[in-house]
């Protein structure tokens, strides 16, 4: 599918002046970084390079954590793997020995390999029990590693790999942690800022929104433990090289705690706050040394405080421009006029059409043998008593459950049940009866989730910021701003989500289906807690939507809404079709009426 | 080798089935997966070292005196990680603030109490060779918690309401049941259970500060194999855990045993993510 809108030039002078407010802080620490040579001694060479190593394994690990919200606490596992890997590679223990720079690579590709089977449990599991697993993984490492004498030196230990000139020396080394680290940070952050960072953070705070719009978690979450994985285990070859002997004791789990609080101390989906708060975490006990002991107690204090007080941390601290308040009167102004300028018009050849439909939960027979048609350009409504299998319709159509017998069919070809993550490409977009929205993303980044499979660039091409993903970007936030002012809502594009008003995210919600260009369009009671003012402009905006050639099946209480702009209306009744007709046909039904509209 | 393998197995795997009833008992009244649990067992054996044989007071003292401070510390842990997160219980917030209450457990135990593991008294004398009151002792630990337990939720009124709350914690508050002392009571009864589980393992484990992680996992092992909130589960989990762990230990040593003990955690978890013996999970749209 193509975007009809147009795609707005590049302009990389304005792009640059735009993204300097976030570019800067990043300048400062890297200025603050190149000028401690002059200012410092060796011992603060020391504690530079370490902060640099810590932070190229934090800054992968935060794409895990930070915006995959998953909570892999024993990352220290895989800088021991990366440490050990390289230096037994450089010290060749079981083949012919390697130089440092062929070394770091292999590692790099052995660390990946083991982050995505690290975090393969996260594909199943959540929070506590994914932590327990990744907690598990780190003391296996550690034992292996004591173990293995042969190729480790067991408790004795091995020498770390030598760095040849120039970088032998302390502030050799520091400037080459910085590159790397300054590396990772680049790779990072264009993951973060790409559609992939967002569709993280997405899976993270509403996955099953994200699974409409087809993003598919598996892949994305592959995806960055490999590069968390081989960022891991770079740091740990690194780590190896600053310490130059290193046995098992060299990485106790204080070091995973490191990682991890930093990264919670920074804050969720940020870059500059995990950034800093790994820079604080390594200093703390340098500048209190009579508190080095308790370090792992400070750490974990401030993990506490962190979680109690400013579930935000720092990032929430720097985040100015959301506490401006926001206009308090302010109202939904929905342009559908310009629809036509922004959606492709569908095809509008297919019907999508369910047959014999039988959902049961246990004995309840939530949909019992249903039949219905959605029609291109036509709004089907589809209404009921509370507990009749509206909303169950909905989720069978858009492949949350998968029905017991009947058959859906989307013009000649079947639509296989189950499979929401496929949903998407077959032009099948929806809302949800509780808005399903990413309340830490702002309200444009919650419309381009929308347009998440139409992008083109990998993630490869995403994570070096490569052309095709720098066109994809403009494309989908050109494409989501100007859906925002077909739903009335472009001034609050830069808010933050969870700022706005119920009714607003229902709208943010049916702009985030657009961005698909769908075939059909389904919209689990869009009018609920909206005033009449907004039903009236929801009306309109669902008209002229249909007048694309979209097919809308609408769920709905609102009688009125439904009966004014449907085509069709089909009506349940414990999961049977009660009856089906045109709304004045409907209007008229005896057993509707008296079972449901009441009169 | 057999008997070997049977007494070691089943006192490391009483242990294991303990330190799962603890997870499960702060669980059923507040839905929070907590990491103190293996550091409560490690207190019950560094308590009872320190009364026993730091401080000389007879074992029973000791033991008393143990099980109590496990139960303070359980209450603290309710009211400075637990019920400030429990509004937004779906955040999962309590991951992060157990993990937190657990290293500073963790850390004030190396600090305070040294960082090599050091002994447990002999309590009682009885037994040599496999049939050592140190394997034993926390079998029968782990044979009398249960019928506590069982006497507590079949049998007391206080018994019934912890069931109440864990079954359905709306209904119960409805119905005017002091939900906020009743989970108080529950953390401090979880102090108890893991208490009696550092303590009755105290000879076989020793007085190491490091044993509560340890304990966090291979205890968390069992709860994943049994289900959720399911003792029965967990009791049977942990004991073939103990089994398998220590057959593995035999005859492959102890290496591997580890990585067959986390290989199974994780195959499990992956093909029956609610346990072996859990109920399935609700709704998500």
């Amino acid at each position: 599918m193509t975007a009809v809108a147009t795609v707005p030039p590049r302009d990389d002078t304005g792009a640059f002046r735009a993204a300097l407010p976030h570019l800067a802080p990043f300048l400062a620490v890297l200025a603050a970084a190149l000028i401690l040579p002059l200012v410092g001694n060796d011992y603060w060479a020391l504690i530079g390079t370490r902060m640099a190593i810590y932070w190229v394994l934090v800054s992968g690990l935060n794409l895990v954590v930070g915006f995959a919200g998953h909570l892999a606490i024993g990352y220290v596992a895989l800088l021991t793997l990366g440490a050990y890997t390289t230096s037994v590679l450089v010290a060749g223990n079981v083949m012919p020995p390697l130089p440092v720079f062929a070394a770091l690579p292999v590692a790099a590709c052995v660390g990946a390999l083991f982050g995505v089977i690290v975090g393969l449990p996260a594909l199943r599991l959540r929070t506590f029990y994914f932590a327990m697993s990744t907690l598990g993984f780190a003391t296996i490492v550690t034992q292996i590693a004591l173990a293995w004498q042969s190729v480790t030196g067991g408790g004795i230990g091995i020498a770390g790999p030598e760095f040849p000139a120039p970088f032998n020396t302390a502030w050799g080394f520091y400037f080459l942690c910085i590159a790397i680290a300054a590396f990772t940070t680049w790779l990072s952050a264009n993951v973060a800022r790409s559609r992939y960072g967002r569709a993280l953070i997405a899976l993270r705070d509403a996955e099953v929104a994200a699974e409409a719009t087809g993003i598919s978690k598996p892949k994305m979450l592959i995806a960055i433990f490999l590069l968390a994985g081989a960022c891991a285990a770079v740091a740990g070859g690194l780590f190896a090289s600053l310490q130059t002997y290193i046995t098992p004791d060299a990485f106790t789990f204080d070091l995973s705690i490191l990682f991890f609080i930093a990264i919670l101390i920074g804050g969720r989906g940020s870059i500059l706050g995990p950034m800093l708060g790994t820079i604080i975490l390594t200093i703390l006990p340098e500048i209190a040394a009579p508190l080095a002991a308790w370090s792992t107690f400070l750490y974990a204090v401030l993990l506490l405080v962190i979680v109690l007080v400013m579930p935000g941390g720092i990032a929430a601290l720097l985040d100015f421009r959301n506490r401006r308040p926001l206009a308090a009167n302010r109202a939904i102004v929905p342009r559908p006029t310009a629809l036509a300028d922004i959606m492709r018009k569908s095809a509008g050849e297919r019907t999508l059409a369910l047959r014999g439909i039988v959902l049961s939960f246990g004995n309840v027979r939530a949909i019992d043998g249903l039949d219905l048609d959605v029609a291109p350009g036509q709004i089907h409504g589809l209404i009921g008593p509370n507990g009749s299998g509206k909303t169950t319709t909905l989720n069978v159509i858009s492949g949350y459950y998968a029905a017991k017998a009947g058959t859906m069919t989307l013009g000649d070809n079947a639509l296989p049940p189950g499979l929401p993550v496929l949903r998407a490409a077959r032009g099948i977009a929806r809302t949800f009866q509780t808005p399903r929205v990413i309340g830490e993303a702002s309200v444009l980044e919650n419309v381009m989730i929308g347009g998440s499979i139409e992008g083109r660039a990998s993630f490869i091409e995403a994570m070096l910021a490569l052309p095709r993903n720098r066109y994809d970007e403009r494309v989908l936030a050109a494409k989501a701003r100007a859906l925002l002012g077909v739903v009335g809502l472009e001034a609050l594009a830069d808010v933050r989500a969870d700022r706005l008003q119920h009714s607003e995210l229902r709208f943010i919600e049916i702009a985030r289906a657009l961005m698909l260009d769908p075939d059909f369009l389904l919209l689990d009671e869009p009018a609920a807690g909206l005033s009449n003012d907004e039903i009236e402009r929801l009306a309109e905006l669902i008209k002229a939507i249909s007048a694309r050639g979209v097919g809308v099946l609408l769920v709905e209480h609102h009688a009125d809404l439904i009966f004014d702009i449907c085509h069709y209306v089909t009506v349940l009744n414990l999961g049977r079709t009660l009856a089906a007709g045109t709304p004045a046909d409907i209007r008229v039904h005896k057993e509707v009426v008296s079972a449901y509209l009441g009169g | 080798m057999l008997a070997s393998i049977l007494a070691s197995g089943l006192a490391a795997g009483a242990i294991y089935a303990l330190v799962g009833v603890t997870y499960n008992t702060m669980f059923s009244t507040s839905r929070v997966m907590s990491f103190t649990a293996g550091q409560l067992a490690m207190l019950g054996g560094v308590f009872g070292s320190m009364f026993t044989l730091k401080l000389g007071l007879p074992a029973i003292a000791g033991f008393v005196l143990t099980l109590l401070g496990c139960a303070l510390i359980g209450i603290i842990t309710e009211f400075i990680a637990v019920r400030p997160v429990l509004k937004s219980l779906d955040q999962h917030l309590y991951v992060l603030s157990t993990l937190a209450v657990a290293l500073m457990i963790q850390q004030v135990a190396a600090i305070k109490w040294g960082t090599e593991p050091q002994p447990f008294p002999r309590l009682i004398g009885w037994g040599s060779g496999v049939t050592d009151e140190k394997f034993w002792l926390p079998v029968l630990a782990c044979a009398l918690t249960i019928l506590g337990l069982e006497y507590l939720y079949r049998r007391t009124l206080v018994g019934r309401a912890f069931l109440a709350i864990a079954e359905d914690n709306f209904a119960a508050r409805a119905l005017g049941l002091p939900e906020r002392n009743l989970r108080i009571a529950s953390y401090a009864l979880a102090g108890v259970i893991g208490g009696v589980a550092g303590f009755s393992g105290g000879e076989l484990l020793l007085a190491f500060f490091a044993n509560g992680a340890l304990l966090n996992f291979y205890g968390f092992v069992p709860v994943a194999l049994g289900g959720l909130g399911n003792n029965r589960g967990a009791i049977i989990g942990g004991l073939a855990l103990g089994l398998f762990q220590q057959a593995a230990n035999f005859m492959v040593g102890g290496i591997f045993s580890s990585v067959a003990v986390f290989t199974l955690f994780i195959v499990v978890l992956l093909t029956a993510p609610q346990g072996l013996f859990g109920a399935s999970t609700a709704r998500r749209v």
